[in-house]
């Protein structure tokens, strides 16, 4: 009975002509949760007759009880007044228990000496390690040279859907039914466990400090008696909720949220029913410092760590808003010049009269620094340039007749005074859109409006530069290309890839594999001829029916793989280097996963990044030698290893001939008799008469 | 060199046969004849019709006088070569899945299949190489294996053991005169497909649904090497002269309607038998090879495909000047 009983604190305290009016108000309020027996609202008064702050109310149920304390507990009454609810029974217990608890001194853990996460780059040759995932093994390998790659660990079942690398690859993260596990060193060891029933994604943050899981069900406490309480990690707050943001070094919750989903429905867009939730859930920053998403139509809402609170404890309410992006780096805000801050990109579509708007707001200042308005917009897609010196917004625009679209590349120049903004128009729809990593030259596959059967072209640009003043983009060149899609840019840029993505049968995966800096006679381009760049294909490979292509992360190498989750019957993966030679091909039936390990920044200063550059004749001088060396051995192993083949295989035949001789004694079975026999070529020539003709010559 | 197609058949090829000389070129399909060709220009002699159901197997004699075929029709068939007339039947239960002489062609195999309560049996007869002789009807040796059927048998030199295929993947040596089961090893993960001998008997091949081949000695079921594909295999076959074995296979049949000729994997592959490497592919077939005879001079090799289609290569000079480095620093004595 005692259950269904609250105690609510932090009420107003009233005289006792208001003692009424109060409890009617109190009551209405609390019967949103349950219906209140009749008896069971208790408002002790002191002698005066004023009230005491607080109030007893009893529900019929203890369901309606928990409701009441969940609604209403930090429920703000009035600019003065939070009530808190709680439980009766708690106020009890933990009123009783005070006296009896005896102070524990806690257990001192054990010092254990954690081995380095990232002992791996310590490989002399910088070689990059990647993870195979087929059939129910995963696999991770070192990605040496030669016929097979080298295994440093694999496990049956290690996972039950996928794994991912985190970003700057200390840990690999394995998904289970019950949650997400990393694993991490030498030997992979596990290193964090997060307790989340039915997770399905994952983000982590870019620092690797946070991690974000989504499951398609809502968090549900489990029984107080079950085993499983003392690890569960959930509070009854979190109940229904269903992404959890997580800190990776303490595996435990730092705030949950309910999905994105809810969040549209409660804006009343689109239909009711189940929605693709859009992931990651969440934009970090490139520092950890901030993380958002967006309401669409409504807000954004900005959280900073590591607290989770909102910034200025209140959303940034934008109406109609669409879409957002974080810059990557950083900029001076333009009141304190002292200050770095981070800047938020977001646009707006067309309505109320308003025509559309590209908006760049710094963030903790919430101040706007530059807003473009743009026409006839179908939709703007934001692109920034991986060290935030450019925002390139990629504007699909109506044509007059609003039939057709067109695209508009709108380039926002974050580094110069104002930001001054560049627009280059193309009469075709851009499909796909890559800036250059860390660079200012792009590729973009583009095809006019019509429908299929209508040319793809593929196009580069790069950024004039004459005397180190930046000019424009300029198209440097064009190509058509029927079934190129998607574009990869190497992490260290120059290099990049053109290539058709997809499972289906009639993708032919074509790798077109380009230089942007080569090393060569220079070709001159009409238009271009100030853009730092020498454009030339490479080469061309295939990899039928491809899904999925990644580049190594120091540059090196590429791994095309078709995948059994993207339909493709041909599954495995090839490595190719980056001239586009094939360096090693695996057939891998129900082949699932092929992942780079990623590794962090460069410790590298500018300085001595520039000095390495300059240099870089005599470290190839030293490499060249080191690769020779190590191919005349593999070779040498080679040929002493088929030597040995053959001698063990002539030896074998030998003992076994002399054998048989000895066992058949002379006798020469029926198969075998006439083979010492040289074949008998026999020639005959037969004469034909064709015709017979006479003439008579005069 | 162009090969020579061959487009005797209508229904898909089952099975090849060289004769001791490599002149004619016997060649067995589903639907129910027996072609022979020569085997340097193509040009068909003759069909042995008979049959009432697809053809399994097809042996000749080592001085080309008799064939014997075995089929589905539950029949051995005995044929006189040069005139195509049939001397004589052996009924069985089941279907017959392989037919085949020992060397000396004194002795006839025949394994029948495991169906309808009659267990898959190896059965040998008592054989004379005579076109006047009535040959003996009642077996001397049978074999069966009740588990685990045969797909495949023969005898080895001197008639010494017979080598069995199993479905499961294992091979069975037995005694070849007591029918003693000596020896069972497991080999492949899956069926059994072919089973060919090394032109002394002392070795031989063997190919399954697992991808593999493997080579086996034929005393002590050792096995010695192993070749690695990307797809089913139906059928291997050791090259004389050369080190080379080749293998030909493809996506089966049941599912080959559902891919393309590109990724069924139609093609002839050689591998170096001592190194086990893949160092060819011919293409050509469009649809799983089903079976595959070198010429026993070792001058060219015959496939027959799923497609109905036999193709008849002989090989170019390059063939027989490929070694490797290693083969040519130490050339055999």
């Amino acid at each position: 009975m005692l259950d269904t009983i609250v105690v609510v604190d932090g009420a107003p305290i009233v005289s006792e002509k208001k003692v009424d009016a109060l409890s009617k108000v109190l009551k209405k309020l609390f019967s949103e949760a349950g219906r209140i027996r009749d008896d069971t609202f208790y408002m002790p008064l002191n002698e005066e007759g004023k009230s005491k702050g607080y109030v007893f109310i009893g529900f019929e149920t203890p369901e309606q009880a928990d409701r009441a304390i969940r609604g209403l507990n930090n429920k703000r009454l009035d600019a003065k007044h939070t009530l808190l609810v709680n439980r009766f029974t708690d106020i009890e217990r933990y009123g009783e228990d005070d006296e009896e608890e005896v102070y524990e001194e806690p257990v001192e853990e054990e010092y254990h000496e954690q081995e380095y996460l990232r002992d791996w780059l310590k490989e002399p040759n910088c070689v990059d390690q990647f993870v195979l995932h087929r059939n129910e093994t995963v696999g991770v390998y070192w990605n040496r040279r030669g016929e097979h790659p080298e295994t440093i660990v694999s496990r049956e079942k290690w996972t039950e859907t996928y794994v991912a690398w985190s970003p700057l690859g200390s840990y690999l993260c394995s998904v289970h039914r019950q949650g997400v596990q990393l694993w991490g060193s030498n030997a992979y060891e596990r290193k964090q466990r997060f307790m989340h029933p039915g997770v399905q994604l994952l983000d982590f943050s870019p620092c690797e400090n946070y991690i974000v899981t989504w499951s398609p069900e809502p968090i549900q406490m489990i029984p107080e008696d079950s085993p499983m309480r003392a690890q569960f990690p959930f509070t009854p707050a979190d109940e229904g909720k269903q992404i959890v943001v997580w800190n990776v070094k303490t595996g435990l919750p730092v705030r949950t949220f309910s999905a994105a989903v809810a969040a549209e429905n409660e804006a009343g867009a689109g239909p009711a029913g189940p929605k693709k939730i859009s992931w990651p859930a969440f934009k970090w920053t490139s520092d950890d410092k901030y993380l958002a998403r967006c309401v669409q139509g409504q807000q954004i809402f900005v959280y900073e760590t590591p607290g989770m609170g909102l910034v200025d404890k209140k959303s940034i309410k934008i109406d109609g808003v669409v879409d957002f992006e974080w810059s990557p780096a950083t900029m001076s805000s333009g009141t304190s010049k002292k200050t770095e801050e981070h800047v938020l990109s977001f646009w707006t579509p067309e309505m109320n009269n308003q025509s559309a708007r590209v908006t760049l707001m710094t963030i903790p200042s919430k101040e706007v620094v530059r807003t473009r308005n743009l026409f006839n917009v179908a939709d703007c897609r934001l692109h920034w340039q991986s060290q935030g010196d450019f925002l390139c917004v990629k504007v699909v625009r109506f044509t007059k007749t609003k039939k057709a679209t067109f695209t508009n590349l709108e380039f926002f120049r974050l580094r110069e005074k104002n930001i001054p903004i560049e627009v280059v128009e193309l009469k075709d729809t851009v499909m796909n859109f890559a800036w250059e990593p860390a660079g200012d030259r792009l590729v973009i596959i583009s095809t006019s409006d019509a429908p299929a059967a209508a040319p793809t072209f593929v196009s580069f640009y790069g950024l004039e530069r004459s005397k180190g003043v930046n000019g424009q983009f300029r198209q440097v060149a064009s190509v058509e290309r029927k079934s190129s899609n998607s574009i990869f840019w190497s992490p260290k840029g120059r290099f990049v890839v053109v290539a058709s993505v997809g499972g289906t049968s009639n993708n032919t995966g074509e790798l077109d594999f380009w230089d942007f800096d080569f090393e060569g006679e220079r070709k001159e381009v009409a238009g271009a001829e100030d853009v730092p760049a020498n454009l030339v294909l490479m080469s061309t490979g295939q990899h039928y029916q491809l899904t999925d292509i990644a580049w190594d992360p120091t540059g090196r190498f590429v791994a095309t793989s078709s995948s059994t989750w993207g339909r493709a019957l041909e599954t495995g993966y090839r490595v190719w280097d980056l001239k586009g030679t094939l360096v090693r091909e695996e057939h891998l039936e129900r082949f699932k996963q092929f992942l780079w390990r990623p590794r962090p920044p460069t410790l590298l200063s500018k300085e001595q990044m520039r000095e390495v550059r300059k240099n870089l004749r005599e470290y190839s001088k030293v490499f060249e030698q080191e690769d020779l060396a190590e191919e005349s051995q593999a070779s040498k192993e080679l040929i002493a290893q088929r030597i040995r083949l053959l001698e063990e295989w002539r030896a074998w035949r030998k003992a076994v001939v002399a054998e048989l001789e000895a066992e058949r004694g002379g006798v020469v079975p029926l198969a075998q008799r006439g083979s010492e026999k040289e074949d008998e070529v026999i020639e005959r020539i037969v004469e034909d008469i064709v015709s017979e003709k006479e003439e008579i010559i005069e | 060199m162009r090969p020579i197609l061959l487009k005797g058949h209508e229904r898909p090829l089952t099975k090849l046969k060289y004769n001791r000389e490599g002149d004619l070129l016997f060649t067995t399909a589903r639907d129910k004849i027996v072609n022979v060709y020569y085997s340097h220009n193509g040009e068909r002699l003759g069909t042995y019709m008979g049959h009432q159901g697809a053809l399994w197997d097809v042996d000749v004699d080592p001085t080309s006088t008799l064939l014997v075929t075995g089929a589905a029709d539950n029949t051995v068939k005995l044929w006189e070569v040069s005139t195509g007339r049939c001397l004589q039947t052996w009924e069985f239960n089941t279907a017959v899945k392989v037919s085949t002489f020992n060397e000396d062609a004194d002795r006839l195999l025949v394994v029948t299949e495991a169906r309808m309560g009659f267990q898959g049996t190896i059965h040998v007869y008592p054989f004379v190489i005579d076109l006047e002789a009535k040959q003996a009807t009642e077996p001397i040796l049978t074999i069966t294996s009740p588990e685990n059927k045969f797909t495949k048998a023969g005898f080895s030199y001197l008639s010494k053991y017979i080598i069995a295929g199993h479905a499961d993947g294992s091979v069975s040596q037995y005694d070849g005169k007591t029918g003693e089961l000596l020896k069972n090893v497991p080999v492949h993960d899956k069926e059994i497909t072919d089973l060919q001998f090394a032109p002394d008997m002392t070795y031989f091949i063997t190919t399954s649904k697992d991808k593999t081949a493997r080579i086996l000695d034929t005393k002590n079921l050792k096995i010695m090497k192993t070749y690695t594909a990307d797809a089913p295999l139906n059928t291997g076959a050791i090259t004389p002269k050369k080190d080379f074995i080749i293998l030909g296979g493809g996506q089966d049949a049941k599912d080959v309607t559902t891919t393309t000729s590109r990724q069924g994997k139609f093609e002839a592959r050689f591998y170096h038998k001592i190194f086990e490497d893949e160092i060819g592919r011919l293409k050509g077939h469009f649809g799983p090879l089903n079976h595959i005879v070198v010429h026993p001079a070792g001058t060219g090799f015959a496939s027959g495909g799923e497609d109905g289609y036999v193709r008849v290569h002989h090989f170019d000079k390059s063939y027989y000047d490929f070694l490797y480095d290693v083969e040519r620093m130490r050339p055999e004595n």
